[in-house]
């Protein structure tokens, strides 16, 4: 399987990735995304029939704490790292009417 | 006497004995950095003040007796994508290029512990995305050996400032060889632990089933000690190892006397430097004398490494990197209209082309109708890069290779071409896909005076083989000093 990397598909990957790419960089894009998944392509070459994916190399357990507070009220420290604050809270655009 | 031509080690135990005051040290390696930053760019954030008042704090701390480990009071450079309180943390990227954490990561909560001088925060390539250090906001670093070449990447300012004297060691991370790569253009000593060794709590996440925290050093015996300090678990990162083995000081001993030592045949094939090739063997000759037994086998599965890499590296990347939004910190773009506006716009201007690249990529491989052909298929082929590690592992102790085919390019010709660009790290990629340790030290030098760097990679947990068999080789080797540099004041006698 060769997908076919056209605006379309730089389109909705722009929307997965929240990205706004200039006409150049649509362009850009479209090669490199094509040659890289060309390259990525060759894993189809291995057979991988019953074989378990991994993605942890060793088995990790769930680590379990008891649900005590630990942190004390960061608020104001936090709130020195917002783009934009206001009365102790973030400000963010109007996100429904 | 020159304080910079110490080791770490070395010059904790001056400070511990009284012979040397921390401010001396940190005098030292601050005038080294004010003379030679303009030309090798190693960090984006020194706060020369800050730096001199903690060394006063910790001189109090030894004087009376409460730091007494063997790295106290020697400065340190930390790479710039692991938070420091009250530090800048940019990541090297106009996304971050005002966000000062509120906490420190653990792995610097543990420099702290252990007496150490934080000098400040290295250069890397945004995001660690890149093999070269050139895809930092701020500008590129320059490899101190020749200042035309890069420094590797993407711990590239950590490896550099090492080399150059700027800091006596370094904090990197590693996700597909970035602290071996660079150790290895650099002339330095560079190690990835074994995944869940170091505490990730802190760091900011790339890949996060590959990256690991590790030393950057002068030489082996203060990889050894900086790993000790650092190497504790920590319940906050649900990945970390409770070890019982922490004293890799302990380690240190010359003998590999019966150490079955693999060299991989197909490391050493098509695009590998012919005088590369020639240094990493003589190395594994130099263990032979020694008494390891030395063989070639082949590893297999070399080729698939690179291509399951990128698509496993993107597709966390693409995920992790969701968190840049421009809502709680970072980077917020003007002139945006409505909320999405405002992602894409803050995301867009905030993230550079290298990191863009990787998160479109990784999105496109998670996205629906092409999950199980990319990332299903690149974990599928993950499972066999390690188990084709373990059956080397029932056979040997340890793996013997090249860090990278090459020594370090010149400025601008990587990027160009990311796919060779990528294929650079073919040699230290499957140690993160497998979870492996694995060191990278310098074992001679091409025609240009470069650095050559030598991998010793060690099955799960293996850290003391591999420091031991590294300290062997080491010993052996000799000193193997700072770059010359047109004969300034750290050339070392004799060479």
């Amino acid at each position: 399987m060769k997908p076919r990397i056209d605006d379309e598909t730089i389109e909705y990957i722009g929307i997965l990735a929240k990205l706004e790419l200039s006409p150049e960089e649509r362009e850009q894009a479209k090669g490199d995304m094509g040659r890289m998944l060309d390259y990525i392509g060759k894993l189809e070459e291995l057979d991988t029939a019953g074989i378990e994916p991994v993605s942890h190399v060793f088995t990790v357990e769930n680590v379990f704490r008891e649900d005590v507070v630990t942190n004390g009220d960061m608020r104001g420290d936090i709130l020195k790292n917002a783009p934009e604050e206001k009365d102790g809270m973030f400000v963010v655009p109007k996100t429904f009417d | 006497m020159d304080l910079l031509r110490l080791t770490a080690l070395e010059l904790g135990a001056g400070i511990k004995v009284g012979e040397i005051r921390v401010a001396q040290a940190a005098e030292a390696v601050l005038e080294r950095i004010e003379k030679k930053e303009p030309l090798y760019h190693c960090y984006i954030t020194v706060d020369r003040g800050a730096v001199l008042r903690q060394a006063e704090v910790l001189q109090k701390k030894l004087d009376a007796g409460e730091l007494t480990g063997p790295l106290a009071g020697v400065p340190i450079a930390v790479k710039d994508n692991i938070c420091t309180e009250g530090m800048l943390t940019t990541c090297a990227s106009r996304m971050l290029g005002n966000f000062v954490p509120m906490y420190s990561a653990e792995a610097v909560k543990c420099l702290e512990r252990a007496g150490m001088l934080i000098v400040g925060k290295t250069n890397m390539d945004e995001f660690a995305m890149g093999s070269t250090t050139e895809t930092s906001a701020y500008g590129e670093t320059r490899n101190p050996w020749d200042a035309a070449r890069v420094p590797g990447g993407s711990s590239g300012g950590s490896a550099a400032a090492v080399a150059a004297g700027e800091c006596f060691a370094a904090l990197g991370s590693d996700t597909g060889g970035s602290i071996r790569q660079p150790a290895s253009f650099c002339g330095v000593v560079g190690m990835k632990p074994t995944y869940g060794t170091v505490s990730r709590w802190g760091l900011i996440a790339y890949g996060s089933s590959l990256d690991q925290i590790g030393p950057i050093t002068r030489d082996v015996r203060d990889c050894a000690a900086l790993l000790e300090a650092i190497a504790v678990h920590d319940p906050r990162d649900s990945t970390s190892v409770e070890r019982k083995d922490r004293d890799f000081m302990g380690a240190l001993e010359e003998d590999v006397q019966g150490l079955r030592i693999g060299v991989p045949g197909d490391y050493f094939g098509e695009g590998i430097d012919p005088e590369v090739k020639a240094a990493v063997l003589k190395a594994a000759d130099v263990l032979r004398e020694r008494g390891a037994l030395v063989e070639e086998f082949d590893l297999s599965l070399v080729e698939y490494a690179v291509p399951a890499y990128y698509t496993i590296a993107s597709a966390e990347a693409s995920s992790n990197l969701e968190r840049f939004d421009g809502i709680k910190y970072g980077y917020r773009a003007p002139g945006y209209q409505g909320l999405h506006s405002l992602y894409k716009k803050s995301r867009s201007e905030g993230f550079g082309p290298e990191v863009k690249r990787r998160i479109m990529l990784g999105s496109f491989v998670l996205s629906s109708g092409y999950y199980d052909a990319y990332y299903l298929k690149a974990l599928k082929v993950k499972a066999l890069i390690k188990k084709a590690f373990d059956e080397a592992f029932s056979r040997y102790d340890i793996i013997l290779g090249p860090v990278a085919p090459t020594t370090a390019p010149r400025l601008g010709e990587s990027l160009t071409d990311p796919i060779r660009m990528y294929l650079g790290d073919i040699y230290t990629i499957s140690v993160n896909l497998a979870g492996l340790p694995a060191i990278s030290l310098p074992c001679g030098t091409d025609a240009g005076g470069l650095p050559v760097g030598l991998q010793l990679i060690g099955d799960c947990f293996q850290e003391k083989l591999l420091l031991r068999a590294a300290y062997t080789y080491e010993r052996a080797r000799g000193d193997f000093g700072l770059p010359a540099e047109n004969g300034n004041a750290l050339e070392r006698e004799g060479e």
